[in-house]
């Protein structure tokens, strides 16, 4: 087993998912087979060889620190599910809900 | 011949020689796309109204003698992820199902600063995981050369717009092949650029080393033409590249001299159709009585691409589609709810004894994000959400992402040393043409293999193209993939247009009326 179902549920935790019972089961079914196929990259001697997380080579870029035009409150909100006229509502994170 | 049937170039050619109007090419278009996209599906949007205004507004302009933007009237279809300021920008998820952005990508601006014609947002593969168009939220799109098999994703629905001649030009995202395969499997050109080739400002982001922007087309002459106006550097993307864009509409008319073509012996092995290989190797001996010489590589590392990739591109999601948490845009779970039944999985658990549980026990907000992503993502989009989470994941990050990433530098060595060799590599696309609809849903892993020859080109960063380059016995097209290295898009137009100029696959239409 490349992985069990225990693990899919912490991962679905990590990555902020609700999975019911019936989904939990196909998918540990199936990150089990995706996952069993990866094993083929165990294959490759990379023991010399560097990561390469871009194809180009890119250097970060800067600007200078200056205010320049952004959105406006109201186009910031406009398409907030559950606003005020100031803020985003959210659900309590701390504390007494 | 039909306005629907002439080619950009053609178009434009009319316009400016003012034999007709862009509200003719529009309205043509527009009735197109009444009578066919019934049973295609493939726009999610069509703005009518706003298409013809602007058409009208761009012949004003041209009657009036101001100086035309490249695309001056033409009809362009854009993949609904990106960025459309003040229209539904979906995804075709149901998380963005009403959301509007409030700025325009820069490729859209710099479409509506060419005067091109908007005519709506195409279906696609939901956030762009997909390689068959069919886990869009809303529609299924179908292909036009028969309506019972895919269209291939996951921009099928701006490939099949132009395979249904509803639209002239489609702009379209590639991170795994998501151009090039709907390309082939629909008979029309499309081209993923090079990396950091058009500004990605806009593209609602699935993997961001990996995403890119390209044309869907016709032929290469229009795509030349469309990537005229996508290309160049914007401060607002820090991948993008500064580099001049060259004239590709004037370049690709010279053929490629002493052209050294590679095909690479893996690309033949298992799994490969043999119609397609037929085709495949035919298009091969049509470079040879171009001119081309043909060389037979070995590309080792090509076998474990799909692996790399398939871990890569999950953790680049994961990471990306961490912001759709029903907080600032996007759809939100009922939140009424919430802390009653939160309450009643907290009495349950004190009951039980399960203090671990208990102490586990989501709170309020964290409810509402899981909830949220629960409900408005749909299986793939989970599914490679759980991937890039459990491969980036403290203990497992060294063995998939850190181990992925090492071989992509292998498989882009592979690339490096062919191309001291060659100046084009030439091959399949994808290892079959369209497949019926439903027939892989069931198997997401079946899936992932047939992105085997595209997947490497984003890997590396390097441009590819596909082109029509016949059909299988059953009528459905076949395409053939060019690949060169970074940032010589010249070279794979040209390498292009001289084999539609030597053939006419790419002039053939889906008998659909």
């Amino acid at each position: 087993m490349a992985i069990s179902r225990e693990e899919v549920e912490k991962v679905a935790l990590l990555g902020r998912l609700l999975l019911s019972d019936d989904e939990l089961d196909t998918m540990t079914r199936q990150m089990d087979q995706i996952l069993g196929y990866m094993d083929l990259l165990a294959e490759v001697d990379t023991e010399q060889v560097e990561p390469m997380a871009h194809a180009l080579d890119v250097t970060n870029v800067f600007r200078d620190d200056r205010v320049l035009p952004s959105l406006s409150r109201q186009q910031a909100l406009a398409n907030a599910p559950h606003p005020d006229d100031e803020c985003y509502l959210v659900p309590a994170v701390l504390g007494e809900v | 011949m039909p306005l629907i049937e002439l080619t950009a170039t053609q178009l434009l050619a009319q316009l400016g020689a003012g034999a007709i109007t862009s509200v003719e090419i529009t309205e043509a278009f527009l009735e197109r796309i009444e009578r066919c996209d019934g049973s295609i599906k493939a726009f999610l949007r069509v703005d009518r109204q706003a298409a013809l205004g602007r058409a009208a507004a761009i012949d004003q302009k041209r009657k009036a003698g101001k100086p035309m933007g490249r695309l001056g009237g033409l009809p362009v279809a854009v993949k609904d992820l990106l960025a459309t300021q003040g229209e539904p920008t979906t995804c075709a998820s149901r998380i963005l199902e009403n959301f509007r952005p409030p700025y325009d990508a820069t490729i859209v601006a710099r479409l509506k600063a060419a005067d091109a014609v908007l005519v709506g947002k195409t279906n696609m593969d939901e956030f762009a995981m997909g390689g068959s168009n069919e886990t869009s939220a809303f529609q299924l799109t179908r292909n036009p050369w028969d309506l019972e098999r895919v269209p291939g994703g996951s921009s099928g629905g701006a490939a099949a717009c132009v395979a249904a001649s509803m639209s002239p030009l489609a702009v379209g995202s590639d991170t795994g092949g998501s151009i090039r395969c709907p390309a082939a499997l629909c008979g029309v050109t499309g081209m993923k650029p090079t990396y950091g080739r058009v500004s990605r400002y806009g593209l609602v982001a699935f993997a961001s080393s990996l995403d890119q922007i390209g044309p869907i087309s016709r032929t290469a002459e229009d795509a030349a033409l469309l990537l005229e106006v996508l290309a160049g550097y914007d401060p607002a993307d820090s991948t993008s590249i500064d580099l001049p864009v060259p004239d590709y509409t004037r370049s690709i008319r010279q053929p490629l001299a002493n052209l050294r073509v590679g095909i690479v012996r893996e690309h033949f092995g298992e799994g490969l159709d043999p119609e397609v290989e037929t085709a495949v190797r035919e298009a091969v001996d049509v470079y040879k009585s171009l001119g081309a010489t043909v060389e037979e590589l070995s590309m080792p590392h090509s076998k474990y691409a799909v692996a790399a990739y398939y871990i890569i591109a999950p953790c680049e999601a994961s990471s990306n589609l961490a912001r759709y948490d029903g907080v600032h845009y996007g759809y939100r779970a009922d939140e009424t709810q919430l802390a009653a039944e939160l309450e009643a999985e907290r009495r349950k658990l004190e009951k039980s004894g399960d203090t671990a549980a208990l102490n586990d026990l989501d709170n309020p907000s964290i409810r509402m994000y899981r909830r949220t992503r629960a409900q408005g993502f749909g299986a793939e989009v989970k599914r490679r959400i759980m991937l890039g989470t459990y491969a980036l994941s403290a203990g497992y990050y060294e063995a998939y992402y850190k181990k992925a990433l090492k071989v992509r530098r292998l498989i882009r060595q592979d690339f490096d040393r062919a191309f001291e060799q060659v100046d084009l590599i030439i091959g399949p696309v994808t290892p079959t043409p369209a497949y019926e609809i439903g027939e892989k849903t069931d198997d997401p892993l079946s899936m992932y293999l047939l992105d085997l020859y595209t997947v490497s080109t984003n890997l590396t960063g390097i441009g590819g193209i596909s082109i029509p380059c016949g059909f299988n016995s059953e009528g459905l097209p076949i395409g053939l993939q060019l690949q060169a290295p970074p940032f010589e898009e010249e070279r794979l137009l040209r390498g292009a247009h001289m084999f539609q100029q030597a053939t006419d696959w790419h002039t053939h239409r889906p008998g659909i009326d």
